[in-house]
């Protein structure tokens, strides 16, 4: 379609919606918006964004797609309950700015989560119209829109208003997405917010895993900034539990609760033979090279080295895998094998990741696992030896159990592993906060409003709930805000 | 919040030691504990530098470092005054400290700079401290004196004679070993060739050995695992189980590869860096008409 054909379209329909005459099977025919994107050719060399957004028109249309159903099934699919037909209502209307508005009530980061929400399995799954095309990626695509209506809005520098001080202070333990929104929330209650941050610069996941081409830094920055101003502190490298620990903040430091939003931590291997060799890197460390030190330009403005491979392998099938395959290809390797030990189908990644790689080059060898690194005699890595895979019965996590085929196996040359299968929860909080409660994985338990064991202490995001989202560790960031409200009201009640 | 270098000195040739202001890094440090440091933006190299000493009540580290590389030759270029970006620590586990009865701590190079507090640390705990430290040359020599002081008995070894012993380290270390009653603790903090030689010794005699490793980092906190070292055949991170580990289990070949991963990179970022700071008249050495 082109633009003209698109603005008629439109046109039409909202003609006939004024009519009262817009029927559900209308809603059906109108073609799903696809975003623009660079070429993937073009994209392979550059670490711009890969999506650039819908038009104005593209946005309208693909907001008369939404039904507008009753029960609304897409809020339930929602972590954070975004009034989701309401807000593409008003982008139908054209209300862009009521659009916001609406997903803002909920929502404190909406150009973040438009962009890495895996909607596909949250609002995207349960909505009617890609239950109707029996097709999630038909559905209404929300998660587009959001980002649509936030991006609109990238150059407004209005700020949440704070009511009157309450002389409480709060530390938030990390300045991920779950810090972001635990602060401001925090904050426009009134109380003293500092954010500590190991790293010397803020954001957490989003700054230094989520590369730029998913995920703009200045979108993150932006949301930084927003809390500078209104009175939130930022401390950086500063690692609790070891510049100072959580006990010394609440009874040296005076504050009064704190929400520990630190992240997953230790990056998993395998314990294969070989892992350690030169050449074989957590996807952790290969992202956060890349997009936090910006090791791409080593030697022009950035002191960080990263190996310029040619042929890079990634194990794993979740965004982090697809981000470390893609950051390869940026970094102008000839060959990346994505290698995944189960089918397409069981893949964690977004459907779209996924697409993207594909259309990037990437090579998908599913159904396999390396069963050993392989080196030369200066210890870089030469190969790795894989095993190939068959699919048995569902396992704990519902997705068929991978098994290994014996006597099947084979090489695959590389120079590069990159190691994406996960995390383990970061024992720094565990071994210096005695009196704080954890499962046998390390992550801290928590009740309903994210209260751990210890009074005043909240936690939330990936040292919760081992792997999340960014947008469950918004959603824990915004219950845990809430109790910590509460519980710092009743205390000052008491203090006063 | 930048810190600022309250004094420099250098100690010899390519060796550095600065007090940084890092007030809390100051109040929390403990012996064999690290820091990580960027000089002056964003994008600068993090490293991970040994904290010698620090002292509470001026808020201040002390770190001594090599000129062995781009990030460490700016440091060297930088004066009292000056100011770093970014300190942050102090990380890693501390040693753990008690009397063992005799101990021997063994020093190479830049690794009597991480040594010294440990030492120290050891000898108020009622250990007696017998130190060996040793460099390839006497110029390479650092704190003898801070040594002498806290040491029952020191040997100073050089590999070419020019001071001390004519020897490895590992000579003496071997002597000490055989004596009766031999050590019941060794510390050894150096070169990785050198730790490993002087492990293969305590070994043999069956001496306990902490080990205290520097390889490549990001984070420091865990994050990003590139700092592993295979211990006991699995991978053990240095930024949060170590930086201390027995160094009878430490894969040490492997571990000398690993610090080789981007050595072609740091010699470009190096003579990189030597040609600019000759072109604005920093090394008078190579462009004598500044």
């Amino acid at each position: 379609m082109t633009e003209e054909e698109r603005k008629q379209l439109l046109q039409q329909l909202l003609d006939k919606h004024k009519r009262g005459e817009l029927k559900p099977a209308d809603r059906y025919k109108i073609p799903p918006q696809n975003m623009p994107e660079q070429d993937p050719i073009k994209r392979r060399t550059n670490v711009n964004e890969v999506a650039t957004g819908y038009t104005e028109t593209g946005a309208r249309l693909e907001a008369m797609r939404c039904l507008q159903c009753k029960n609304a099934p897409c809020i339930k699919g929602c972590p954070v309950q975004i009034r989701i037909q309401d807000f593409i209502a008003a982008i139908a209307e054209g209300d862009f700015k009521k659009g916001l508005a609406i997903i803002k009530e909920n929502s404190l980061l909406p150009a973040v989560c438009g962009r890495v929400c895996p909607q596909e399995v949250q609002c995207q799954q349960t909505c009617t119209v890609g239950l109707k095309f029996k097709d999630a990626t038909k559905a209404v695509s929300i998660g587009r829109l959001e980002r649509f209506v936030a991006d609109l809005d990238q150059n407004n520098d209005s700020i949440p208003a704070v009511v009157r001080e309450t002389g409480m202070k709060v530390a938030v333990i990390g300045s991920g997405p779950g810090g972001i929104v635990a602060a401001a929330d925090t904050r426009r209650a009134g109380h003293d917010v500092t954010i500590f941050e190991a790293f010397h610069k803020t954001g957490g996941v989003m700054v230094y895993g989520i590369p730029e081409f998913r995920l703009p830094k200045a979108i993150v920055q932006k949301e930084i900034d927003v809390l500078s101003k209104m009175g939130v502190k930022i401390v950086c490298n500063f690692i609790v539990g070891r510049t100072r620990t959580i006990e010394q903040l609440m009874k040296e430091n005076g504050f009064d609760a704190v929400y520990i939003g630190v992240g997953a931590g230790l990056p998993r291997f395998m314990g294969i033979e070989g892992e350690s060799l030169v050449g074989v890197y957590s996807a952790n460390e290969y992202l956060t090279r890349s997009n936090l030190m910006k090791a791409y330009d080593f030697g022009k403005s950035t002191d960080t080295p990263i190996l310029r491979s040619k042929k890079v392998a990634v194990v794993g099938g979740g965004n982090v895998a697809m981000d470390s395959a893609r950051t390869a290809v940026r970094l102008g390797a000839e060959k990346v094998y994505l290698v995944y030990r189960r089918s397409e189908k069981e893949m964690p990644a977004r459907i779209e990741e996924v697409h993207h790689a594909k259309e990037e080059g990437i090579e998908f060898h599913i159904l396999q696992s390396p069963k050993r690194v392989i080196g030369d005699e200066n210890s870089h890595v030469t190969a790795i030896e894989c095993l190939k895979y068959e699919l048995g019965e569902p396992d704990e996590s519902g997705r068929r159990r991978p098994i290994p085929i014996e006597g099947s196996e084979f090489i695959i040359d590389v120079d590069t592993l990159i190691i994406a299968i996960g995390n383990a929860a970061n024992p720094l909080i565990r071994q210096t906060t005695p009196g704080l409660e954890f499962n046998k994985w390390g992550n801290i338990v928590v009740d309903e409003n994210c209260k751990t064991s210890m009074e005043g202490v909240y936690a939330g995001g990936d040292i919760v709930l081992g792997a999340a989202t960014v947008i469950l560790a918004m959603g824990q960031g915004r219950i845990a805000a809430a109790a910590m409200n509460e519980y710092l009201a009743e205390k000052k009640k008491t203090r006063d | 919040m930048p810190h600022r270098i309250v004094s420099k000195r250098q100690l010899s040739k390519d060796v550095f030691t600065a007090e940084i202001e890092a007030p809390l890094v100051a109040q929390a440090r403990k012996p064999g504990q690290f820091v990580i440091i960027s000089i002056n933006n964003e994008y600068a190299e993090r490293i991970p530098l040994t904290i010698a000493d620090a002292d509470e009540q001026r808020g201040t580290i002390r770190l001594i470092w090599q000129r062995v590389g781009k990030t460490t030759a700016e440091l060297a270029d930088m004066n009292a005054g000056d100011e770093i970006i970014n300190v942050v620590g102090p990380l890693g586990k501390p040693t753990h400290i008690e009397n063992f009865g005799t101990v021997v701590c063994v020093g190479g190079g830049i690794g009597n700079a991480p040594l010294l507090p440990i030492a120290k640390a050891l000898k108020e705990a009622g250990n007696k401290v017998i130190t060996i430290i040793g460099a390839r040359n006497k110029e390479l020599l650092v704190l003898e004196d801070e040594f002498t002081q806290i040491s029952d008995e020191l040997i100073v070894t050089t590999d070419d004679g020019s001071y001390g012993r004519k020897a490895l380290v590992t000579e003496p270390l071997k002597e000490l070993c055989q004596r009766e009653p031999k050590p019941d603790q060794a510390f050894v903090i150096g070169p990785t060739i050198m730790m490993k030689f002087c492990c293969e010794v305590t070994k043999q005699f069956g001496i306990p050995t902490q080990v205290s490793l520097n390889t490549i980092m990001v984070d420091g906190t865990g994050m990003c695992g590139g700092c592993r070292v295979e211990v006991d055949g699995q991978s053990k991170f240095v930024c949060v189980d170590g930086p201390e580990f027995d160094g009878h289990k430490v894969n040490f070949d492997l571990m000398m590869k690993r610090l080789d991963t981007y050595k072609d990179h740091e010699q470009k970022a190096y003579e990189q860096y030597k040609k600019h700071r000759c072109k604005i008249g920093l090394d008078k050495t190579r462009n004598p008409k500044q």
